[in-house]
C-alpha cells in the first residue's frame, strides 16, 4: 500500500460530505446546473469532483464498477481505504466510474418497472463540461438548459425507458453536473 | 454539539438516505424505499422528515420548521431545537430567510425561491393505500400506471357528496406518470406544488422517500366537468385581514364563538407588522 492511498480523503467527513451532497443534489435536481466540489484529492488522473462524489455516495453497501482505463491498483486501494465499496462487474454495480468510452453502457442495471430505483448511477469523467450543446428539458429545468454531453442518441434512448433507466453524474476537474433519466435531451 | 455526529445521524445512514434522495429526484413522484432509522421521537412526529433534513443540512443552513403552518407548536419547536442541538444550524421563523424548511402539512404562503429546500413529513406515502391495502398490488399498479381506482374514488366522492370531498392529501399526478400523495396538506396548497424550490418527502414509519425537482409539472387529479378547486374557509383573517391565505378556525368560547386566523403564523405576523 502506497502512502498516497491514505491521503486525499475528507478532512472533516460529516461536514465535507454534507456540503458535497448538497452540491450533488442541486445538480441532480436541476439538470444542466454545474456545481463546484472540493474536499477530496483522489490519485491522478481521477478528478476532484469524481473523488468527492465517490466519497459522498459510496460505501460498503454500494458495489462499484470501474471502467477499464480507470481500473488500476492505486485507485482501487484509495477507494477501498476511503469508501470500502466492493468492486464488481457492470451488471451488479450500483455505481460506476469511468470515462465515457470505458463504460459498457448496455451492461448496467436499469431497474424494474416495480423498482425503477434499483438502477445504476454512472459517474462519467469528461474532458470538458460546459453549458453548451445538447438541449435539456424536463423536471428541474425552468424552460431549457444546455450541457456538453458526450452523446445525444444514447440519452434519448435512456429517457425513453422512463421510469427505468440510468442516472448520470458528469465530472471534469472540480466541476460536476448531472443528467437523471427524467431529462428529455433534444 | 460534541455529543453528536453532525446532524445526529451517522455517516453511513446519511449516505443511504442521500442515495435514496438522488433516486427520488431522478424519478419524480416514485416512492424510494429506504432503511428508516429509529429517531429520538415517536413515529408520527416527523421521523421521516427529520431523517431527510439531517441528510441535506449543512452547517451553513438556516432552518425553519412549521407544523400546520405555525412555527410555535410543539412539533415544530421540538424539531427545531433538535437540529439546533445536533447540527448547530441557525434557525428562523421567516420563510424568506430559511434555506431549509421542514413542514408538517402546510406549504408556506410566501412563494419559495430557487435554492430553497422544503422537507415534508409524510404519514402514509402511498396514495392508493386506503383503496388497496396490499403493497404488492399498489406497487404493480404504479408499475402499470393503473390509476383507475383513484378516479373511481374521486367519482364516488362526487356521487355521494355532489363534489370531490377530499380536502387534504389530495392526489396529484407528477409529470404525467406517477400518482403521488402530497402529504396531508390542504388541497388549497396543491397549486403551490409547482414551485422553484426542491421538494423532498420523508415517511419514517413507512420507510419511503420521494421528491419533486423544481418546476416539475404537478397536476391535481380531477374530471373535465368537475375541475379541481382549491378551497379555504370563506372569511378574512381576524388578525391580519388577509383574504387569500389558508385559515384555521379557532373556537373561542362555549357559546359558539369562533374566529378565523391565518394558519401560516409567519405570513400573518409579517402582515400585522407591516400594517402597524
Amino acid at each position: 500500500m502506497q502512502i498516497q492511498t491514505l491521503d486525499g480523503g475528507f478532512a472533516t467527513p460529516p461536514v465535507d460530505a454534507a456540503h458535497a451532497f448538497r452540491a450533488i443534489m442541486t445538480a441532480m435536481a436541476q439538470p444542466g446546473t454545474i456545481v463546484t466540489l472540493a474536499g477530496a484529492v483522489p490519485p491522478a488522473p481521477v478528478s476532484v469532483a469524481a473523488g468527492v462524489a465517490l466519497l459522498t455516495l459510496c460505501d460498503p453497501e454500494t458495489p462499484l464498477f470501474l471502467g477499464a482505463a480507470q481500473d488500476n491498483p492505486g485507485f482501487r486501494d484509495w477507494i477501498t481505504f476511503h469508501c470500502g465499496a466492493p468492486f464488481v462487474t457492470a451488471g451488479l454495480a450500483h455505481f460506476a466510474y469511468g470515462t465515457w468510452d470505458a463504460l459498457p453502457l448496455d451492461g448496467f442495471a436499469l431497474g424494474s418497472s416495480e423498482y425503477p430505483d434499483r438502477s445504476a448511477t454512472l459517474i462519467v469523467e469528461l474532458p470538458e463540461l460546459t453549458n453548451s450543446g445538447a438541449v435539456l428539458r424536463g423536471p428541474g429545468i425552468k424552460d431549457q438548459a444546455h450541457l456538453s454531453l458526450p452523446d445525444v442518441a444514447m440519452f434519448q434512448r435512456n429517457a425513453a425507458l422512463f421510469p427505468r433507466g440510468l442516472d448520470f453524474i458528469f465530472t471534469c476537474g472540480d466541476r460536476l453536473a448531472a443528467l437523471p433519466r427524467s431529462t428529455r435531451v433534444g | 454539539m460534541k455529543e453528536y455526529n453532525f446532524a445526529y445521524l451517522d455517516e453511513q445512514t446519511k449516505r443511504m438516505i442521500r442515495r435514496a434522495i438522488l433516486k427520488g429526484l431522478a424519478i419524480p413522484g416514485y416512492q424510494v424505499p429506504f432503511a428508516s432509522r429509529e429517531m429520538p421521537m415517536p413515529y408520527g412526529w416527523g421521523t421521516g422528515g427529520v431523517q431527510v433534513s439531517a441528510a441535506v443540512l449543512t452547517p451553513d443552513d438556516t432552518l425553519k420548521v412549521i407544523d400546520q403552518g405555525a412555527d410555535d407548536t410543539t412539533n415544530a419547536v421540538s424539531i427545531r431545537r433538535f437540529f439546533q442541538r445536533t447540527a448547530g444550524v441557525d434557525v428562523t421563523e421567516k420563510t424568506g430567510e430559511a434555506s431549509v424548511i421542514q413542514t408538517r402539512h402546510r406549504i408556506p404562503e410566501q412563494a419559495l425561491r430557487e435554492g430553497q429546500i422544503i422537507v415534508y413529513q409524510v404519514p402514509i406515502p402511498e396514495p392508493l393505500r386506503f383503496l388497496e391495502p396490499s403493497e404488492v398490488e399498489t406497487r404493480k399498479m404504479h408499475a402499470l400506471e393503473d390509476y383507475g381506482l383513484m378516479h373511481v374514488k374521486l367519482y364516488e366522492d362526487i356521487s355521494q357528496h355532489g363534489d370531490i370531498a377530499t380536502a387534504y392529501a389530495y392526489p396529484v399526478k407528477v409529470e404525467g406518470r406517477y400518482v403521488m400523495d402530497p402529504s396531508p396538506i390542504p388541497k388549497f396548497d396543491n397549486p403551490k406544488l409547482d414551485m422553484a424550490a426542491i421538494q423532498l418527502f420523508g415517511a419514517g414509519r413507512e420507510q419511503r422517500i420521494y421528491a419533486l425537482p423544481p418546476y416539475t409539472k404537478v397536476v391535481s387529479l380531477d374530471f373535465d366537468d368537475y375541475p379541481f378547486q382549491p378551497t379555504k374557509a370563506d372569511h378574512a383573517c381576524a388578525l391580519c385581514g388577509s383574504t387569500t391565505s389558508y385559515l384555521d378556525e379557532l373556537i373561542t368560547d362555549d357559546a359558539g364563538g369562533r374566529m378565523f386566523i391565518c394558519s401560516d403564523t409567519d405570513y400573518c405576523a409579517t402582515r400585522v407588522e407591516d400594517a402597524a
